[in-house]
């Protein structure tokens, strides 16, 4: 069953038991990010401390997918300069757009490499890039805000 | 055109039965396999229906023999193709309980409903005998909760065009229309009334009776979403008294980019047009034009024409199999698959639980998997249901579900079908481990 490789336990993992969920104060920007064909969303917060991410929080409705890979983002990049987690975010994006032909480098993305089934079913990629649109949206907005 | 006689042809007298393994025979989609060799389970009618051999022969019959720009050229082709693109007019209106010239071809029935929305908003522009369609500040659209988008977003952009205010019925906790504050929405500042004939998530069958008889009492116009009426029950849009309806051909049966508009022959002549230019003028002078009498009024440009002949080809489809034993099968099928899922723990039906005034629809949830993972799983077991809000998402909202899984049936499908979606759910609670 292509299932297993689809829904690989760290998916379920972190759908059942997410990663620093919840909205939380204080934040430099928030976006809400809404996938219009199947009605998931994600309200997520961003804190930056000069160069790096310090807080990523955020509440959010949908599939195992969205919320997973909401979750496994915050973990990949809290703590990281915001050049590092867009990089990170650029190899993720690449993945989920590889239609299942990319090998996932570990290294970079870590639990994120879970997802590299996903690719396979072109619905289901934006259900994995909503978080992480999220996050570049508000990292974006803070930015702007302080410039 | 003649096209010939679907194989699955009524059963002798006596047998009310569809002969269902025939049928498929006419639909070759639904030989093939998906997902690493599983036999297909199309259970997704709804959102859009497979076709026959017969309206793709009929389709591809025109285009080879007398494929040409209706209504205009004098050469024989242009006649023939002329003549064809009527005589499928004629059908269809023959089906829904219309004359010839109340049809308005359209590319689905969104334009349908979009068409009579401008219609309105040009009113303001139009001659007198436009007026009743005008609207202004003091009026209002009335629409319902269980509305699907196409139903909803035209009437929310009219209000915000003309200053009209927008209200709504709502819906019961069972996903019924409440009627119970009837008097106090339809008054005599309503200008139109806009409904489903059948949810597309619910499958409720809306009582277009009371609404009509209101609506004529204080003077408004009713529009009647009939997409997911039309294919799958007898419909008679004169006895049923609206004033406009729509339905889109790739729902039953027919080609994609067609779609009809219904509309009294009195309102469609008073109606100014929407999308003006070659094909819908009587005179064009440099700086004003007159227009054509409906339906042409309302069919500018070049129309689509093998997808017209290929609805018609679809009406001849389901009129040899016969619409009410069509409707009898997707009762049985629909009451099947309620007592099925029923049985399952932790499965709840959106909507009515009982087969009164409901169609071959089911939507549900299941505890614990978003339907989304949920129609993931069914898919990889060759079960092709729709998922999400379907394009409901006001309905799903008030029955505080952000989505749903909705299963909706149609002639071809089976009781094979309805054993695999049950079994599908099951297998997806046990893949998720929800106990």
């Amino acid at each position: 069953m292509q299932m297993e490789q689809l829904y690989q336990e760290i998916i379920l993992d972190h759908y059942k038991n997410p990663h620093g969920r919840g909205l939380r104060d204080p934040f430099d920007a928030e976006s809400f990010q809404v996938n219009p064909t199947c009605g998931d969303e994600v309200t997520l917060r961003v804190k930056l401390d000069g160069e790096t991410v310090s807080d990523v929080s955020y509440e959010g409705q949908g599939c195992s997918i969205s919320q997973a890979s909401t979750s496994v983002m915050t973990d990949l990049v809290v703590g990281r300069s915001v050049g590092e987690a867009f990089k990170t975010l650029d190899a993720f994006t690449e993945l989920m757009q590889g239609k299942g032909q990319i090998v996932p480098d570990e290294d970079v993305l870590e639990d994120g490499v879970a997802f590299a089934g996903v690719a396979k079913y072109p619905a289901r990629v934006k259900c994995a890039l909503l978080g992480w649109m999220a996050f570049k949206d508000a990292v974006v907005r803070a930015e702007g805000d302080s410039a | 055109m003649t096209s010939r006689p679907p194989a699955g042809a009524p059963a002798p007298t006596g047998n009310d039965s569809l002969d269902v393994a025939t049928i498929r025979k006419d639909f070759p989609i639904l030989q093939r396999t998906v997902r690493d060799g599983k036999p297909l389970h199309y259970i997704d009618s709804g959102a859009t229906s497979q076709r026959p051999r017969q309206v793709l022969d009929a389709e591809r019959e025109f285009l080879e023999t007398s494929n040409a720009a209706v209504h205009r050229g004098a050469h024989q082709l242009s006649e023939e193709a002329t003549e064809a693109y009527e005589e499928a007019r004629r059908k269809i209106a023959d089906f829904v309980g219309a004359d010839v010239g109340e049809l308005v071809f359209v590319k689905n029935a969104t334009e349908g409903i979009n068409l009579v929305a401008y219609a309105m908003s040009n009113a303001s522009i139009a001659g007198p005998e436009a007026a009743r369609f005008l609207l202004g500040p003091d009026d209002e659209i009335v629409i319902t909760e269980m509305e699907h988008h196409a139903n909803l977003v035209p009437w929310q952009q009219l209000a915000l065009r003309t200053g009209a205010t927008l209200k709504w019925f709502g819906v019961t906790d069972d996903g019924r229309l409440d009627l119970s504050n009837l008097d106090e929405l339809v008054t005599p500042k309503t200008k139109i009334v806009a409904f489903t004939h059948q949810s597309n998530v619910t499958g409720v069958v809306n009582p277009v009776a009371p609404l009509v008889a209101k609506a004529q009492e204080v003077g408004a116009l009713t529009v009647l979403d009939a997409c997911q009426s039309v294919p799958h029950q007898k419909v008679d849009f004169q006895a049923l008294g609206v004033d406009f309806a729509v339905f889109s051909g790739h729902k039953m049966v027919g080609p994609s980019g067609i779609g009809v508009l219904y509309g009294r022959r009195s309102l469609l002549e008073a109606m100014p047009p929407f999308l003006t230019g070659g094909s819908m003028i009587e005179m064009v002078q440099m700086a004003r034009s007159t227009f054509a009498p409906p339906p042409q009024r309302f069919e500018a440009g070049v129309p689509m024409t093998s997808q017209a002949i290929g609805l018609g080809a679809a009406i001849d489809y389901l009129s040899v199999v016969g619409m009410d034993r069509i409707t009898a099968h997707e009762h049985a099928l629909t009451e099947a698959a309620l007592r099925g899922l029923a049985e399952i723990p932790g499965v709840t039906i959106v909507g009515p639980t009982d087969m009164t005034d409901r169609g071959g629809a089911v939507a549900f949830v299941i505890d614990g998997v978003h339907p989304h993972d949920a129609g993931q799983v069914l898919d990889d077991l060759g079960i092709a249901v729709r998922v999400g809000h379907h394009c409901a998402w006001p309905l799903h909202r008030r029955l505080g579900i952000p989505a749903s899984i909705r299963a909706s049936f149609y002639l071809y499908n089976d009781l094979d079908d309805v054993t695999a979606l049950v079994d599908g759910v099951k297998e997806t609670k046990r893949f998720f481990g929800v106990s």
